[in-house]
């Protein structure tokens, strides 16, 4: 195509001295009509991609969202203020009190690292901007970037019309959108560019079998390790694609190369990533992948075997004892592998995705996080809308020209699916998978219809096509004239596609203006008036923290909070949303749910200054400390046995007004939640100390603090920090 | 307590007096009225002297002594002299420097005042003087708790510190309000609701000192800005873009113990009745792309009135600021070129805007203003009306090449009686404006060529 050009324009722009001659150079070839159009398109996509995912600037400011961005952004600053060495052998004293954290070797630096060229390509181009500016346009940035990648996916899959339908898609999907807004500075932002990138290269390696794009696939998944523990998905789904082809018969030169070079230096990489470093050869969840390499070196030894015997019986018993003795090893090297503790065996987490009951009944801690809940069949329509009628549809015309591509694209679509049931959070993997193979459906129908239309305007069919005609087009060509109306029918039926599209679009756009832009440190509430309420409590209280308790102040929260107040109040946290101590946790989870005295004892022995407690009683703000009681409950109890989830329910029923539990109305939480509050009055015509959260009168008003002392409240109550008093002078 | 205290301070106004043998002859003071203004946290003296030459020599300078503790403390000194009769009398603005005694008994420091014409023998002449304290009052008790009101200390001296003869003096003291805890008692003194009267006093020696103390309640904002640093960017394109970085801290007594938020919001009359929840900052008129914001983002709560006259902006920090309380923010606002850039000379041009801190009644402690003046200009000067440190700097902002040059004035104890226009004379040749622009061009013209040179070449190695 390049070649083609190459030819023809150098003679235009020479062989142009009169002005007709020049107007005639600038009219374009249909070929060159068509780039251009889809370049433009691109190009659109590509800036309707960053703009719709700005709401958020707009609607609050430019701003970190949530709680992990906030570890990312504060680890982006230091990596951009010391360096990266600095960076990579940080031990962070400000989290996990007493105990630290090794930044550089527990978090995937993809993000960061990525972020901070960015930052400094920008300084050095003489942009002054500000790290935060650049953190909270990451996201946007390769939301946009991943609509280049999914346009060349469709063309690879399906053909160019598909890669736009599917670059248009995956722009607006809400699916991705949720996160990748900009603000939401998380790993997913950065990784499912980096996911479908890995997929695209694999699936270009395998059709060319060139090692050039397989080394770029490895490149790529090289670059998805380093940004998100998702990397797993690939390093499976990868094997079992290969194998797929193997059992349908597909085994090829292309895929050998592709996948052998892709897994091995893939492999080496990936090990160069402190936190995966050799689990990448000996965890349970790497192991698939080895036994496909294998597998593969076992195919090829076959096809060399069946090359020189030439003899079908002798081969097939040759077959019979090879595969046999593989397959055993392998399960005997498995085998010995894990017993001795070499092989380590699935993480909970892994387990919890092959089963999802599995956290409920072993690990409270992932149970606890909302975004780990099975998904409704509402937040996939949220999602996906239409794309949820399309995608079995596309899956239809997957199966209907089934090649190398395409089965890559439904096991992906399918096993993503299946994830995305499973945890809600993994609705972003299933989100270019379903894109894909709807911009498919779409693609074909549109260019079906569009065909049915043309060909009845225009008896002869060899007419110059125009845009999406292609060559498959032609030969379907002649339309059937026993169907009368089929003209109509097909208008008929363009319009609707038209019409749910347009649908999709504003969808698409009210939930990302809706749903889906929100900081959730800043909250916004429409007034009596009509007007915007804000309410900026978590950062007046951080903001607090920050300046107004000694430097080395260590704070007690809930592990949800931990980041921010690292990152906003510069304090130090006693636990944070790096979840990766459960007995910690579940030590600050005692605290919270034991009787003040007791409490004492275990905030003096973790050296504890302030406590924070979320309290939404006033506001009616109802993701605060007292709902998610029970959870510190069940995860302190899962160490600690003392305390017992049944102390703090009645009948089963969790309760905070008079009929509550004794236990509950004086557990820590309970009194620091509701200190002082029995004094004053939120509703009009309802008693003083009315939980605007729960609807319900408190039943504890009356409540005395031996061991601490209020320290600062927010305006509106959301967030209340205690001082620890020092112990009473014994004598 | 109050009886010893009376009594050290008799001796060592006894010792004083002693000491204080060697004044400086020339001129002696007629008549000296002084009003302390203890109202807000920064001490405003107003001072009225009728000076008369008594010797041969002509007087050109009159010498205003102060303690060395006093001296620290002063922001500012300014004095005037009247001009004219009753009906047309207008004051006069004389220059005060800090100079040095030979003879300075107990380290006393002085200012001259240079008068507009010498003084000959028997003239007399009547200066208006005004001086600033800041960190006068000292807050005890130390640490109050929500619900207390805070007590302040002033010291000084019942009798006007002076190197000269005073034949005649009264000196009055404003307090915020009737709650006076104690004051020390020099006969005569009067007291009637917020005033206190320490006077006449009829022919003091030179360098006479009474030390008082008076003990009152002031409740209002203690607001120190520790540290204020004002970037002033110039562009030729017309703007001027301003950004304040402020250090705000309580200077007042220490918080102590609980704050209940209950308390403050049901009874804001007697709880944290020192504590402020919002200040003003008065800004240029036709200010635009204002913000408010801090580390971790935009502070919600300000608001903006704009007039033809001025601009107000209410700020509010994110917590009400109680005693030792601090809070971090920046200001940031745009203000048209026209309005604060003018030509004076062929190809020379001045920034005009004002020095000094937009917040009202606050004292900054030190002051850092940067002067960013665009690529390209030369020979930057700076005229500021008072003593202030200099140096330059460079800065490097969008596109920039060669990098800005950065006037850095700084000033310590700077209060709002700084608030004086300053200017910055700088040479600029307006052809580096279109620098930048012609830089974007090129890169994208760069840009494009190379998208149609790799259009272009066959870079495969197959044919």
């Amino acid at each position: 195509m390049v070649s083609t050009k190459m030819d023809k324009s150098p003679a235009d722009l020479l062989a142009s001295p009169g002005l007709a001659s020049l107007l005639k150079s600038l009219k374009l070839k249909t070929k060159q009509q068509e780039l251009l159009i889809r370049v433009s398109i691109l190009c659109l996509v590509y800036v309707l991609a960053f703009i719709t995912r700005l709401f958020s600037v707009l609607r609050y400011e430019s701003m970190i969202h949530e709680f992990d961005p906030y570890f990312n952004y504060r680890v982006t600053q230091y990596l951009t203020q010391k360096g990266f060495y600095e960076f990579w052998n940080w031990f962070d004293s400000e989290s996990w009190y007493p105990l630290g954290r090794i930044i550089g070797g527990t978090l995937y630096p993809g993000l960061m690292v990525t972020a901070a060229l960015i930052y400094w390509i920008l300084r050095f181009l003489r942009f002054a901007v500000h790290i935060r500016e650049v953190c909270v346009l990451t996201a946007p940035f390769f939301a946009s970037n991943t609509t280049l990648v999914a346009y060349f996916f469709g063309k690879e899959l399906w053909d160019s019309g598909a890669g736009l339908v599917a670059a248009a898609l995956i722009a607006i999907c809400p699916g991705y959108i949720s996160r990748s807004v900009a603000g939401s500075y998380d790993n997913e932002g950065v990784a499912i560019f980096a996911l479908l990138l890995t997929f695209y290269l694999f699936v270009k390696a395998v059709n060319t079998g060139s090692l050039a794009w397989a080394l770029a696939s490895a490149f790529g998944y090289f670059y998805m390790v380093s940004a998100w523990g998702g990397y797993v998905f690939i390093i499976n789904l990868i094997p079992l694609y290969v194998l797929v082809l193997l059992i349908t018969g597909r085994y090829s030169m292309r895929l050998y190369v592709a996948y052998n070079s892709m897994y091995v230096l893939g492999m080496l990489l990936a090990m160069q990533i402190r936190f995966v470093g050799f689990q990448h050869v000996q965890s349970g969840e790497h192991m698939a992948a080895m036994g496909v390499f294998f597998l593969m070196q076992v195919f090829y030894f076959l096809d060399w075997v069946k090359y020189l015997l030439n003899d079908p019986k002798k081969f097939h018993t040759f077959l019979r004892i090879t595969v046999t003795s593989a397959v055993g090893l392998g399960v005997i090297a498995l085998g010995v592998g894990t017993a001795s503790g070499y092989i380590s065996p699935w993480t909970g987490r892994f387990y919890s995705l092959l089963d999802p009951t599995y956290a409920k009944d072993h690990i409270p801690i992932i149970a606890s996080v909302s975004e780990h809940q099975p998904t409704a069949w509402s937040s996939f329509m949220f999602d996906f809308h239409i794309l949820l009628l399309l995608f079995p549809a596309g899956l239809y015309f997957c199966f209907k020209r089934l090649s190398d591509a395409t089965i890559f694209i439904v096991m992906y679509g399918l096993t993503s699916m299946y994830f995305a049931g499973v945890m809600v959070r993994l609705i972003l993997v299933a989100t270019p998978a379903v894109c894909l193979i709807s911009a498919i459906a779409v693609s074909a129908t549109i260019k079906n219809l569009t065909q049915l239309v043309r060909a009845k305007g225009k008896p002869n069919p060899v007419g110059p096509g125009k845009g999406t005609s292609g060559t498959k087009a032609s030969s379907k060509g002649s339309p059937d004239q026993s169907m009368p109306f089929q003209r109509n029918g097909a208008i008929a039926l363009l319009l609707g596609v038209f019409y749910l599209l347009t649908r999709y679009a504003v969808h698409c756009t009210w939930v990302t203006s809706e749903a889906y832009s929100s900081p959730s440190i800043v909250l916004a509430a429409r007034g009596a008036h009509g007007n915007r309420v804000i309410f900026d409590d978590y950062r007046e209280a951080y903001f607090w923290l920050r300046q107004n308790t000694p430097p080395d102040a260590k704070v007690m929260s809930w592990w949800d909070y931990g980041y921010q107040i690292t990152a906003m109040g510069n304090r130090t946290v006693i636990v944070d949303n790096n979840t990766w101590n459960n007995t910690h946790i579940a030590t600050v989870g005692r605290a919270m749910s034991s009787y003040e005295d007791e409490a004492y004892e275990i905030m003096r022995s973790l050296d504890v200054d302030y406590v924070l407690v979320v309290f939404g009683g006033v506001t009616g703000y109802s993701s605060d400390d007292i709902n998610k009681f029970l959870w510190m409950v069940r995860i302190g109890g899962g160490v600690f046995p003392v305390i017992k989830e049944p102390d703090y329910l009645v009948n089963g029923e969790y309760r905070v007004d008079k009929g509550a539990a004794p236990k509950m109305l004086n557990c820590l939480m309970y009194k620091l939640s509701y200190y002082r509050f029995g004094e004053l009055t939120t509703e009009y015509g309802k008693p003083p100390g009315y939980d605007r959260a729960r609807g319900v009168e408190i039943g504890n008003k009356d409540i005395k603090l031996e061991h601490l002392e209020e320290a600062f409240t927010t305006s509106n109550w959301i967030i209340r920090i205690y001082k620890v008093k020092p112990p009473n002078n014994r004598w | 307590m109050a009886a010893i205290i009376l009594s050290l301070l008799v001796l060592s106004l006894s010792l004083f007096t002693v000491i204080s043998s060697s004044s400086l002859p020339g001129l002696q003071i007629l008549q000296a009225e002084r009003q302390i203004d203890l109202t807000s946290h920064i001490v405003r003296v107003y001072l009225t002297l009728k000076v008369e030459n008594i010797e041969d020599d002509p007087a050109s300078t009159v010498l205003l002594a102060f303690p060395p503790a006093q001296f620290d403390r002063l922001a500012l000194v300014k004095a005037a002299v009247t001009v004219g009769k009753k009906r047309k009398k207008s004051y006069v603005p004389l220059e005060v420097n800090p100079t040095e005694q030979p003879s300075s008994p107990n380290g006393t420091k002085y200012y001259a005042i240079s008068l507009l014409k010498p003084l000959l023998k028997g003239e007399t002449t009547t200066l208006e003087i005004l001086y600033i304290l800041t960190h006068s009052l000292e807050p005890f008790p130390v640490e109050i708790s929500q619900s207390d009101s805070q007590l302040v200390y002033y010291h000084d001296s019942a009798i006007i510190l002076s190197p000269y003869h005073i034949k005649q003096q009264a000196t009055l003291v404003k307090t915020p309000s009737n709650k006076v805890e104690s004051f020390t008692q020099v006969e005569p003194t009067h007291r009637s609701g917020n005033e206190l009267r320490y006077g006449p006093f009829e022919d003091e020696h030179p360098y006479s000192y009474f030390p008082i103390i008076i003990h009152f309640e002031n409740n209002n904002p203690f607001a120190v800005v520790e540290e204020l640093e004002r970037e002033i960017e110039v562009s030729h394109w017309g703007s001027v873009q301003v950004t304040e970085h402020y250090k705000l801290a309580h200077a007042g007594a220490k918080h102590k113990g609980v704050f209940s938020r209950v308390e403050y919001q049901s009874r804001p009359a007697a709880s944290g009745v020192s504590s402020f929840k919002h200040l003003l900052a008065e800004l240029p008129p036709r200010v635009h792309s204002v913000y408010y914001r801090d580390d971790i983002g935009n502070i919600s709560s300000s608001r903006l009135r704009t007039s033809s006259k001025k601009s107000e902006l209410l700020i509010e920090p994110r917590y009400p600021l109680f005693g030792g309380w601090k809070a971090t923010f920046v200001i940031g606002y745009g203000v048209p070129l026209q309005d604060f850039l003018f030509e004076s000379a062929a190809g020379a041009r001045y920034l005009n805007y004002s020095f000094g801190c937009p917040l009202a009644d606050t004292v900054v402690d030190k002051l850092t203003i940067k002067v960013v003046l665009p690529e390209g200009s030369q020979n930057p000067s700076v005229e500021v009306p008072f003593a202030i440190e200099q140096s330059l700097e460079t800065k490097y902002s969008y596109l920039d090449v060669i990098g800005r040059t950065v006037v850095v004035l700084e000033k310590k104890n700077v209060v709002p009686e700084h608030n004086v226009p300053f200017q910055v004379h700088y040479k600029f040749n307006p052809i580096f404006m279109l620098a930048e622009p012609l830089m974007l061009a090129a890169a994208f013209f760069l840009f494009f060529i190379t998208c149609v040179a790799y259009l272009h070449i066959d870079l495969s190695l197959r044919k």
